[in-house]
Protein backbone atom coordinates (compact mmCIF):
# COMPACT_ATOMS: atom_id res chain seq x y z
CA UNK A 1 0.00 0.00 0.00
CA UNK A 2 1.20 3.35 -0.19
CA UNK A 3 0.80 6.03 2.38
CA UNK A 4 -1.28 9.17 0.95
CA UNK A 5 -0.01 12.22 2.91
CA UNK A 6 -1.29 14.56 0.76
CA UNK A 7 -4.70 13.54 1.77
CA UNK A 8 -4.39 13.67 5.19
CA UNK A 9 -3.08 17.64 4.43
CA UNK A 10 -5.93 18.10 2.11
CA UNK A 11 -9.03 16.79 4.28
CA UNK A 12 -7.32 18.23 7.70
CA UNK A 13 -9.00 21.12 7.73
CA UNK A 14 -12.18 18.89 7.40
CA UNK A 15 -11.64 16.93 9.98
CA UNK A 16 -10.35 20.07 12.30
CA UNK A 17 -13.75 20.84 11.47
CA UNK A 18 -15.24 17.78 13.29
CA UNK A 19 -12.96 17.89 15.84
CA UNK A 20 -15.04 21.33 16.95
CA UNK A 21 -17.93 20.00 16.51
CA UNK A 22 -16.89 17.08 18.89
CA UNK A 23 -15.60 19.49 21.66
CA UNK A 24 -18.62 21.59 20.97
CA UNK A 25 -20.61 18.37 22.00
CA UNK A 26 -18.26 17.58 25.22
CA UNK A 27 -18.90 20.97 26.56
CA UNK A 28 -22.37 21.80 26.29
CA UNK A 29 -23.20 18.38 27.20
CA UNK A 30 -20.21 18.33 30.18
CA UNK A 31 -21.89 21.64 31.61
CA UNK A 32 -25.82 20.68 31.56
CA UNK A 33 -24.46 17.04 32.65
CA UNK A 34 -22.66 19.04 35.56
CA UNK A 35 -26.01 21.23 36.28
CA UNK A 36 -28.03 17.99 36.66
CA UNK A 37 -25.57 15.78 38.43
CA UNK A 38 -25.44 18.51 41.53
CA UNK A 39 -28.73 18.43 42.59
CA UNK A 40 -28.71 14.65 41.95
CA UNK A 41 -25.74 13.84 43.83
CA UNK A 42 -27.65 15.74 46.67
CA UNK A 43 -30.49 13.55 46.40
CA UNK A 44 -28.52 10.38 46.68
CA UNK A 45 -26.44 11.59 49.76
CA UNK A 46 -29.70 12.29 50.96
CA UNK A 47 -30.83 10.06 54.48
CA UNK A 48 -34.18 10.19 53.14
CA UNK A 49 -35.27 6.81 51.62
CA UNK A 50 -38.00 9.52 49.15
CA UNK A 51 -35.38 11.85 48.20
CA UNK A 52 -32.54 8.83 46.96
CA UNK A 53 -35.40 7.02 45.23
CA UNK A 54 -35.69 9.50 41.78
CA UNK A 55 -32.02 9.79 41.25
CA UNK A 56 -31.10 6.20 42.08
CA UNK A 57 -33.57 5.05 39.47
CA UNK A 58 -31.92 7.77 36.77
CA UNK A 59 -28.38 6.64 37.67
CA UNK A 60 -29.14 2.87 37.78
CA UNK A 61 -30.96 3.16 34.20
CA UNK A 62 -28.29 5.93 31.96
CA UNK A 63 -24.96 3.98 33.59
CA UNK A 64 -26.52 0.38 33.09
CA UNK A 65 -27.34 0.85 29.38
CA UNK A 66 -25.08 1.74 26.85
CA UNK A 67 -24.74 4.69 25.14
CA UNK A 68 -25.76 4.02 21.63
CA UNK A 69 -29.19 2.72 22.54
CA UNK A 70 -29.19 6.03 24.79
CA UNK A 71 -28.61 8.05 21.86
CA UNK A 72 -30.49 6.24 19.04
CA UNK A 73 -34.06 5.72 22.07
CA UNK A 74 -33.70 9.95 21.76
CA UNK A 75 -32.76 10.57 18.26
CA UNK A 76 -35.04 7.44 16.83
CA UNK A 77 -37.29 6.98 19.67
CA UNK A 78 -38.73 10.33 20.70
CA UNK A 79 -40.01 10.86 17.17
CA UNK A 80 -42.44 7.76 17.48
CA UNK A 81 -44.76 9.84 19.61
CA UNK A 82 -47.33 11.89 18.17
CA UNK A 83 -47.28 14.32 20.62
CA UNK A 84 -43.69 15.08 20.37
CA UNK A 85 -43.64 15.43 17.11
CA UNK A 86 -46.54 18.29 17.92
CA UNK A 87 -45.09 19.55 20.75
CA UNK A 88 -42.85 22.89 20.76
CA UNK A 89 -40.03 20.92 21.17
CA UNK A 90 -40.30 19.39 17.79
CA UNK A 91 -38.24 22.06 16.34
CA UNK A 92 -35.19 21.21 18.82
CA UNK A 93 -35.71 16.96 19.07
CA UNK A 94 -35.92 16.95 15.33
CA UNK A 95 -32.59 17.69 15.02
CA UNK A 96 -29.02 14.86 15.08
CA UNK A 97 -27.23 17.64 16.86
CA UNK A 98 -29.57 18.53 20.21
CA UNK A 99 -30.80 14.51 20.37
CA UNK A 100 -27.09 13.56 20.83
CA UNK A 101 -26.44 16.63 23.27
CA UNK A 102 -29.99 15.42 25.36
CA UNK A 103 -28.50 11.83 25.41
CA UNK A 104 -24.91 12.78 26.56
CA UNK A 105 -25.58 15.42 28.71
CA UNK A 106 -28.28 12.38 30.61
CA UNK A 107 -25.47 10.21 30.30
CA UNK A 108 -23.14 12.02 32.02
CA UNK A 109 -25.44 13.72 34.36
CA UNK A 110 -25.56 9.94 35.77
CA UNK A 111 -22.07 9.26 35.75
CA UNK A 112 -21.35 12.48 37.52
CA UNK A 113 -23.89 12.60 39.85
CA UNK A 114 -22.39 9.09 41.29
CA UNK A 115 -18.67 10.89 41.51
CA UNK A 116 -20.04 13.92 43.47
CA UNK A 117 -22.18 11.41 45.98
CA UNK A 118 -19.09 9.82 46.94
CA UNK A 119 -17.07 13.20 47.05
CA UNK A 120 -20.16 14.40 49.44
CA UNK A 121 -19.97 11.29 51.28
CA UNK A 122 -16.33 11.21 51.36
CA UNK A 123 -15.63 14.87 52.88
CA UNK A 124 -14.96 14.13 57.28
CA UNK A 125 -18.07 14.43 59.50
CA UNK A 126 -15.84 16.29 61.89
CA UNK A 127 -15.88 19.64 59.12
CA UNK A 128 -19.67 19.01 58.43
CA UNK A 129 -19.78 19.13 62.57
CA UNK A 130 -17.95 22.07 63.07
CA UNK A 131 -20.22 23.62 60.53
CA UNK A 132 -23.31 22.13 62.29
CA UNK A 133 -21.87 23.52 65.77
CA UNK A 134 -21.12 26.89 64.19
CA UNK A 135 -25.06 27.36 63.52
CA UNK A 136 -25.07 27.08 59.64
CA UNK A 137 -28.28 26.35 57.96
CA UNK A 138 -28.03 23.48 55.62
CA UNK A 139 -28.41 25.64 53.00
CA UNK A 140 -25.08 27.70 53.81
CA UNK A 141 -23.66 24.32 54.50
CA UNK A 142 -23.90 23.48 51.10
CA UNK A 143 -23.07 26.46 49.80
CA UNK A 144 -19.81 27.65 51.61
CA UNK A 145 -18.62 24.14 52.77
CA UNK A 146 -20.05 20.60 51.03
CA UNK A 147 -19.89 21.51 47.93
CA UNK A 148 -16.53 23.34 47.59
CA UNK A 149 -15.14 20.61 49.76
CA UNK A 150 -16.94 18.17 47.49
CA UNK A 151 -15.94 19.32 43.81
CA UNK A 152 -12.06 19.64 45.16
CA UNK A 153 -12.56 15.89 45.85
CA UNK A 154 -14.15 14.63 42.76
CA UNK A 155 -12.40 16.94 40.29
CA UNK A 156 -9.46 14.42 39.51
CA UNK A 157 -12.29 11.58 39.18
CA UNK A 158 -14.31 14.14 37.27
CA UNK A 159 -11.25 14.88 34.53
CA UNK A 160 -11.12 10.95 34.25
CA UNK A 161 -15.39 11.46 33.23
CA UNK A 162 -15.07 13.93 30.80
CA UNK A 163 -12.61 12.17 28.41
CA UNK A 164 -14.48 8.99 28.47
CA UNK A 165 -17.53 11.49 27.62
CA UNK A 166 -15.35 13.08 24.67
CA UNK A 167 -14.09 9.16 23.45
CA UNK A 168 -18.02 8.40 23.61
CA UNK A 169 -19.09 11.65 21.81
CA UNK A 170 -17.51 9.42 18.77
CA UNK A 171 -21.16 7.75 18.61
CA UNK A 172 -22.72 10.52 17.69
CA UNK A 173 -21.45 9.97 14.16
CA UNK A 174 -24.08 7.32 14.13
CA UNK A 175 -26.96 9.34 13.79
CA UNK A 176 -25.67 11.55 10.51
CA UNK A 177 -23.20 14.47 12.92
CA UNK A 178 -19.97 14.96 11.36
CA UNK A 179 -17.86 15.23 14.51
CA UNK A 180 -14.04 13.68 14.22
CA UNK A 181 -15.72 10.21 14.01
CA UNK A 182 -18.04 11.29 11.19
CA UNK A 183 -16.12 13.52 9.61
CA UNK A 184 -13.09 11.05 9.08
CA UNK A 185 -15.93 8.64 7.79
CA UNK A 186 -17.24 10.80 5.29
CA UNK A 187 -13.91 11.71 4.03
CA UNK A 188 -13.14 7.93 3.60
CA UNK A 189 -15.77 7.19 2.18
CA UNK A 190 -14.60 9.73 -0.68
CA UNK A 191 -10.83 8.90 -1.04
CA UNK A 192 -10.68 5.52 0.47
CA UNK A 193 -7.55 6.18 3.05
CA UNK A 194 -8.68 4.43 6.07
CA UNK A 195 -5.53 4.22 7.58
CA UNK A 196 -4.30 7.61 7.11
CA UNK A 197 -7.79 9.13 7.97
CA UNK A 198 -8.90 6.79 11.58
CA UNK A 199 -4.94 7.43 12.13
CA UNK A 200 -5.11 11.26 12.19
CA UNK A 201 -8.53 11.57 14.05
CA UNK A 202 -6.94 9.39 16.57
CA UNK A 203 -4.36 11.76 17.17
CA UNK A 204 -6.36 14.57 17.51
CA UNK A 205 -8.55 12.46 19.81
CA UNK A 206 -4.83 12.34 21.54
CA UNK A 207 -4.68 15.74 21.43
CA UNK A 208 -7.89 16.67 22.51
CA UNK A 209 -7.71 14.82 25.72
CA UNK A 210 -4.20 16.29 26.21
CA UNK A 211 -6.05 18.93 26.24
CA UNK A 212 -8.66 18.36 29.02
CA UNK A 213 -5.71 17.00 31.14
CA UNK A 214 -4.27 20.07 31.44
CA UNK A 215 -7.29 21.56 32.36
CA UNK A 216 -7.75 19.55 35.05
CA UNK A 217 -4.34 19.58 36.24
CA UNK A 218 -4.69 23.67 36.37
CA UNK A 219 -8.23 23.38 37.88
CA UNK A 220 -7.00 21.14 40.39
CA UNK A 221 -3.79 23.15 41.14
CA UNK A 222 -6.10 25.83 41.46
CA UNK A 223 -9.08 24.26 43.31
CA UNK A 224 -7.18 21.96 45.51
CA UNK A 225 -4.28 24.38 46.34
CA UNK A 226 -4.35 23.49 50.16
CA UNK A 227 -2.67 20.17 48.74
CA UNK A 228 0.06 22.01 47.22
CA UNK A 229 0.68 25.02 49.11
CA UNK A 230 3.55 25.60 50.87
CA UNK A 231 3.15 28.62 53.65
CA UNK A 232 6.05 30.37 52.16
CA UNK A 233 4.37 33.05 50.07
CA UNK A 234 0.87 34.27 50.02
CA UNK A 235 -1.22 32.82 47.34
CA UNK A 236 -1.35 35.04 43.83
CA UNK A 237 -5.49 35.17 43.71
CA UNK A 238 -6.24 36.08 47.31
CA UNK A 239 -8.52 38.08 47.98
CA UNK A 240 -7.32 42.04 48.64
CA UNK A 241 -9.36 42.15 51.41
CA UNK A 242 -8.07 39.06 53.78
CA UNK A 243 -4.15 40.68 53.07
CA UNK A 244 -1.73 42.14 55.40
CA UNK A 245 0.62 44.79 54.05
CA UNK A 246 3.35 43.80 56.57
CA UNK A 247 2.96 40.08 56.07
CA UNK A 248 1.96 39.90 52.44
CA UNK A 249 4.22 41.59 50.11
CA UNK A 250 5.07 40.10 46.97
CA UNK B 1 -20.69 32.12 91.30
CA UNK B 2 -24.23 31.57 92.65
CA UNK B 3 -25.31 34.73 92.46
CA UNK B 4 -24.50 35.33 88.61
CA UNK B 5 -27.40 34.52 85.98
CA UNK B 6 -27.53 31.11 84.62
CA UNK B 7 -25.84 30.41 81.56
CA UNK B 8 -26.29 27.22 80.90
CA UNK B 9 -28.82 24.55 82.29
CA UNK B 10 -29.22 21.08 81.65
CA UNK B 11 -31.79 19.30 83.34
CA UNK B 12 -32.07 15.04 83.49
CA UNK B 13 -30.08 14.26 80.14
CA UNK B 14 -30.38 10.65 79.04
CA UNK B 15 -28.80 9.53 75.95
CA UNK B 16 -28.93 5.77 74.84
CA UNK B 17 -27.59 3.75 71.92
CA UNK B 18 -29.90 0.82 71.56
CA UNK B 19 -29.78 -1.12 74.83
CA UNK B 20 -26.65 1.17 75.85
CA UNK B 21 -27.69 3.75 77.85
CA UNK B 22 -24.65 5.99 77.72
CA UNK B 23 -25.96 9.02 79.74
CA UNK B 24 -28.48 8.28 82.98
CA UNK B 25 -30.18 11.49 83.53
CA UNK B 26 -27.16 14.36 84.18
CA UNK B 27 -28.54 17.87 85.52
CA UNK B 28 -26.03 20.70 85.86
CA UNK B 29 -26.35 24.69 85.94
CA UNK B 30 -23.32 26.79 84.85
CA UNK B 31 -23.76 30.37 85.94
CA UNK B 32 -22.38 32.88 84.09
CA UNK B 33 -18.42 33.09 84.47
CA UNK B 34 -18.36 29.76 85.44
CA UNK B 35 -15.52 27.06 84.65
CA UNK B 36 -16.79 23.22 84.90
CA UNK B 37 -14.40 20.48 84.48
CA UNK B 38 -15.70 17.26 83.06
CA UNK B 39 -13.91 14.55 84.35
CA UNK B 40 -14.40 10.75 84.07
CA UNK B 41 -12.71 7.35 82.51
CA UNK B 42 -13.30 6.66 79.01
CA UNK B 43 -17.14 5.16 78.58
CA UNK B 44 -18.34 7.77 81.28
CA UNK B 45 -20.08 9.75 78.87
CA UNK B 46 -18.23 13.12 79.05
CA UNK B 47 -18.17 13.76 75.23
CA UNK B 48 -21.67 12.39 74.93
CA UNK B 49 -22.86 15.06 77.47
CA UNK B 50 -21.19 17.29 75.56
CA UNK B 51 -22.00 16.84 72.36
CA UNK B 52 -25.84 16.50 73.59
CA UNK B 53 -25.80 19.76 74.25
CA UNK B 54 -25.47 21.60 70.74
CA UNK B 55 -27.42 18.34 70.19
CA UNK B 56 -24.33 16.77 67.58
CA UNK B 57 -26.08 14.25 69.24
CA UNK B 58 -29.79 13.88 70.13
CA UNK B 59 -30.46 12.75 73.32
CA UNK B 60 -33.22 10.47 74.48
CA UNK B 61 -34.85 12.68 77.07
CA UNK B 62 -33.84 16.04 78.98
CA UNK B 63 -34.14 19.62 78.64
CA UNK B 64 -31.33 22.31 77.85
CA UNK B 65 -31.48 26.11 78.54
CA UNK B 66 -29.09 28.38 77.31
CA UNK B 67 -29.34 31.76 78.87
CA UNK B 68 -33.04 32.40 79.23
CA UNK B 69 -33.81 30.53 76.34
CA UNK B 70 -34.54 26.71 76.15
CA UNK B 71 -34.69 24.69 73.42
CA UNK B 72 -37.86 23.18 72.13
CA UNK B 73 -37.64 19.24 71.83
CA UNK B 74 -39.99 17.25 70.27
CA UNK B 75 -39.25 12.81 69.76
CA UNK B 76 -38.10 12.29 66.53
CA UNK B 77 -38.67 8.83 64.37
CA UNK B 78 -35.79 6.86 66.30
CA UNK B 79 -37.05 7.99 69.72
CA UNK B 80 -34.28 10.21 70.23
CA UNK B 81 -35.14 14.31 70.91
CA UNK B 82 -34.62 16.42 67.69
CA UNK B 83 -35.08 20.24 67.53
CA UNK B 84 -38.94 21.45 67.34
CA UNK B 85 -37.62 24.21 65.07
CA UNK B 86 -34.24 24.00 62.96
CA UNK B 87 -33.95 28.26 63.15
CA UNK B 88 -33.79 28.06 67.04
CA UNK B 89 -31.44 25.26 66.78
CA UNK B 90 -29.16 27.08 64.95
CA UNK B 91 -29.57 30.72 66.74
CA UNK B 92 -28.65 28.52 70.09
CA UNK B 93 -26.17 26.78 68.23
CA UNK B 94 -24.63 30.03 67.19
CA UNK B 95 -24.46 31.08 71.11
CA UNK B 96 -22.42 27.75 71.82
CA UNK B 97 -19.06 27.59 70.94
CA UNK B 98 -17.39 24.26 70.02
CA UNK B 99 -13.87 23.21 70.47
CA UNK B 100 -13.56 19.51 68.91
CA UNK B 101 -10.49 17.32 69.70
CA UNK B 102 -9.69 16.98 66.25
CA UNK B 103 -10.01 20.50 65.50
CA UNK B 104 -11.97 20.07 62.65
CA UNK B 105 -10.50 22.75 60.54
CA UNK B 106 -12.22 23.40 56.96
CA UNK B 107 -8.76 21.79 54.86
CA UNK B 108 -9.71 23.91 51.65
CA UNK B 109 -9.72 27.81 53.61
CA UNK B 110 -7.18 29.31 54.50
CA UNK B 111 -6.51 29.89 58.51
CA UNK B 112 -8.27 33.76 57.96
CA UNK B 113 -11.22 32.15 56.17
CA UNK B 114 -11.86 29.60 58.30
CA UNK B 115 -12.40 32.10 61.46
CA UNK B 116 -14.67 34.37 59.41
CA UNK B 117 -16.97 31.92 57.86
CA UNK B 118 -18.96 31.49 60.80
CA UNK B 119 -19.68 35.43 61.54
CA UNK B 120 -20.05 36.18 57.95
CA UNK B 121 -22.44 33.64 57.31
CA UNK B 122 -24.09 33.09 60.08
CA UNK B 123 -24.41 36.24 62.22
CA UNK B 124 -23.92 38.00 59.01
CA UNK B 125 -21.38 40.27 60.00
CA UNK B 126 -19.68 42.50 57.23
CA UNK B 127 -16.33 40.48 56.09
CA UNK B 128 -14.00 43.78 57.14
CA UNK B 129 -15.27 43.74 60.34
CA UNK B 130 -15.04 39.97 60.85
CA UNK B 131 -11.34 40.21 59.30
CA UNK B 132 -10.19 42.80 62.35
CA UNK B 133 -11.98 40.54 64.74
CA UNK B 134 -10.44 37.38 63.23
CA UNK B 135 -6.29 39.39 63.51
CA UNK B 136 -7.03 39.92 67.18
CA UNK B 137 -7.83 36.33 67.65
CA UNK B 138 -5.12 35.17 65.87
CA UNK B 139 -3.07 37.94 67.71
CA UNK B 140 -4.39 35.92 71.08
CA UNK B 141 -3.62 32.46 70.20
CA UNK B 142 -0.04 33.51 68.66
CA UNK B 143 -0.45 32.94 65.11
CA UNK B 144 -1.18 36.21 63.54
CA UNK B 145 1.77 35.01 60.77
CA UNK B 146 0.02 32.10 59.89
CA UNK B 147 -3.07 34.12 58.68
CA UNK B 148 -3.00 33.24 55.04
CA UNK B 149 -1.29 29.48 55.83
CA UNK B 150 -4.18 26.00 55.18
CA UNK B 151 -4.88 24.07 58.36
CA UNK B 152 -2.26 21.27 56.14
CA UNK B 153 0.30 23.49 57.13
CA UNK B 154 0.15 23.71 61.06
CA UNK B 155 0.90 21.81 63.44
CA UNK B 156 -1.93 20.08 65.85
CA UNK B 157 -1.04 22.15 68.36
CA UNK B 158 -1.52 25.30 65.88
CA UNK B 159 -4.33 23.63 64.66
CA UNK B 160 -6.12 23.95 67.79
CA UNK B 161 -5.63 27.26 68.23
CA UNK B 162 -6.67 28.37 65.03
CA UNK B 163 -10.04 26.05 66.56
CA UNK B 164 -10.48 28.09 69.20
CA UNK B 165 -10.05 31.41 67.60
CA UNK B 166 -12.76 30.38 65.01
CA UNK B 167 -14.72 29.65 68.05
CA UNK B 168 -14.50 33.05 69.84
CA UNK B 169 -14.84 34.67 66.96
CA UNK B 170 -18.74 33.72 67.31
CA UNK B 171 -18.80 35.43 70.62
CA UNK B 172 -20.70 32.51 72.26
CA UNK B 173 -22.25 32.54 75.40
CA UNK B 174 -21.10 29.46 76.32
CA UNK B 175 -18.05 27.17 75.53
CA UNK B 176 -17.54 23.73 75.21
CA UNK B 177 -14.27 21.99 74.80
CA UNK B 178 -14.22 18.74 74.06
CA UNK B 179 -10.87 17.36 75.53
CA UNK B 180 -9.09 20.26 73.72
CA UNK B 181 -5.08 19.68 75.21
CA UNK B 182 -4.79 16.22 74.08
CA UNK B 183 -3.42 17.64 70.79
CA UNK B 184 -0.87 20.62 72.29
CA UNK B 185 2.64 20.06 72.06
CA UNK B 186 2.84 20.54 76.11
CA UNK B 187 4.51 23.45 76.23
CA UNK B 188 1.36 25.16 74.20
CA UNK B 189 -1.10 23.71 77.28
CA UNK B 190 0.27 26.78 79.66
CA UNK B 191 -0.52 29.45 76.73
CA UNK B 192 -3.70 28.02 75.83
CA UNK B 193 -4.58 28.00 79.94
CA UNK B 194 -3.38 31.46 79.86
CA UNK B 195 -6.27 32.44 77.25
CA UNK B 196 -8.77 30.47 78.73
CA UNK B 197 -8.25 32.36 82.27
CA UNK B 198 -8.99 35.39 80.50
CA UNK B 199 -11.56 34.79 78.28
CA UNK B 200 -13.43 33.58 81.95
CA UNK B 201 -12.31 36.78 82.92
CA UNK B 202 -14.13 38.73 80.57
CA UNK B 203 -17.72 36.21 81.91
CA UNK B 204 -17.28 33.51 79.32
CA UNK B 205 -18.88 30.05 80.67
CA UNK B 206 -16.87 27.47 79.85
CA UNK B 207 -17.45 22.85 79.94
CA UNK B 208 -14.36 21.44 79.62
CA UNK B 209 -14.19 17.76 78.85
CA UNK B 210 -10.30 17.02 80.11
CA UNK B 211 -8.01 14.25 81.20
CA UNK B 212 -5.84 17.07 82.15
CA UNK B 213 -5.80 16.87 86.23
CA UNK B 214 -3.86 20.32 87.18
CA UNK B 215 -5.70 21.96 84.40
CA UNK B 216 -8.60 21.28 85.32
CA UNK B 217 -7.39 21.89 88.76
CA UNK B 218 -6.16 24.65 88.43
CA UNK B 219 -9.28 26.88 86.37
CA UNK B 220 -12.02 25.12 87.41
CA UNK B 221 -14.72 26.79 89.48
CA UNK B 222 -17.04 23.46 89.81
CA UNK B 223 -15.07 19.90 89.01
CA UNK B 224 -17.70 17.43 87.94
CA UNK B 225 -16.83 13.50 87.60
CA UNK B 226 -18.64 11.17 85.58
CA UNK B 227 -19.31 7.44 86.20
CA UNK B 228 -21.05 5.18 84.41
CA UNK B 229 -23.28 7.69 82.73
CA UNK B 230 -24.10 9.80 86.03
CA UNK B 231 -22.72 12.42 88.15
CA UNK B 232 -20.02 10.56 90.51
CA UNK B 233 -19.32 13.99 92.56
CA UNK B 234 -19.49 17.68 91.78
CA UNK B 235 -18.02 20.54 93.57
CA UNK B 236 -15.16 22.61 93.86
CA UNK B 237 -11.72 21.38 92.31
CA UNK B 238 -10.61 21.56 96.09
CA UNK B 239 -13.10 18.90 97.47
CA UNK B 240 -13.34 17.14 93.96
CA UNK B 241 -9.61 16.35 94.16
CA UNK B 242 -8.23 16.73 97.27
CA UNK B 243 -11.29 15.30 99.29
CA UNK B 244 -13.59 13.44 97.11
CA UNK B 245 -16.58 11.34 99.37
CA UNK B 246 -17.21 9.08 96.33
CA UNK B 247 -14.68 5.88 97.06
CA UNK B 248 -14.50 6.14 92.62
CA UNK B 249 -13.23 8.95 93.16
CA UNK B 250 -11.18 8.22 95.32
CA UNK B 251 -9.72 5.37 93.39
CA UNK B 252 -9.58 7.53 90.04
CA UNK B 253 -7.56 10.64 91.55
CA UNK B 254 -4.87 7.93 93.51
CA UNK B 255 -4.27 6.35 89.71
CA UNK B 256 -4.19 9.93 88.33
CA UNK B 257 -1.63 11.36 90.31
Amino acid sequence: MTWEWDVIWKYFPRLLEGAWLTMELVLISGLIGIALAVPLALMRASSRTWVKALPFAYIYFFRGTPLLVQIFLVYYGASQFEAVRESLLWPVLKQPYWCAIIAFSLNTAAYSAELFRSAIQAIPTGEIEAAEAMGMSKSVQIRRIIMPRAFGIALPAYGNEVILMLKGSALASTITLLDLTGMARTIIARTYTPLEMFLAAGFVYLAISALIIALFRFMEYRFNRYQYYHHSNTPDDLDPQLRDPHIDQK
Amino acid sequence: MANAPTALVLNDIHKSYGDLAVLKGVSLTAYDGDVISILGSSGSGKSTLLRCINLLENPSRGEITVGDESLDLKPGKDGNLVAVNRKQLEQMRARIGFVFQNFNLWPHKTILENIIEAPTQVLKQPKAEAIARAEQLLEKVGLADKRNAYPDNLSGGQKQRVAIARTLAMDPQVLLFDEPTSALDPELVNEVLAVMKELAEEGRTMLIVTHEMRFAKDVSSQVIFLHQGQIEEMGPPDQVFNHPKSKRVQEFMASHS
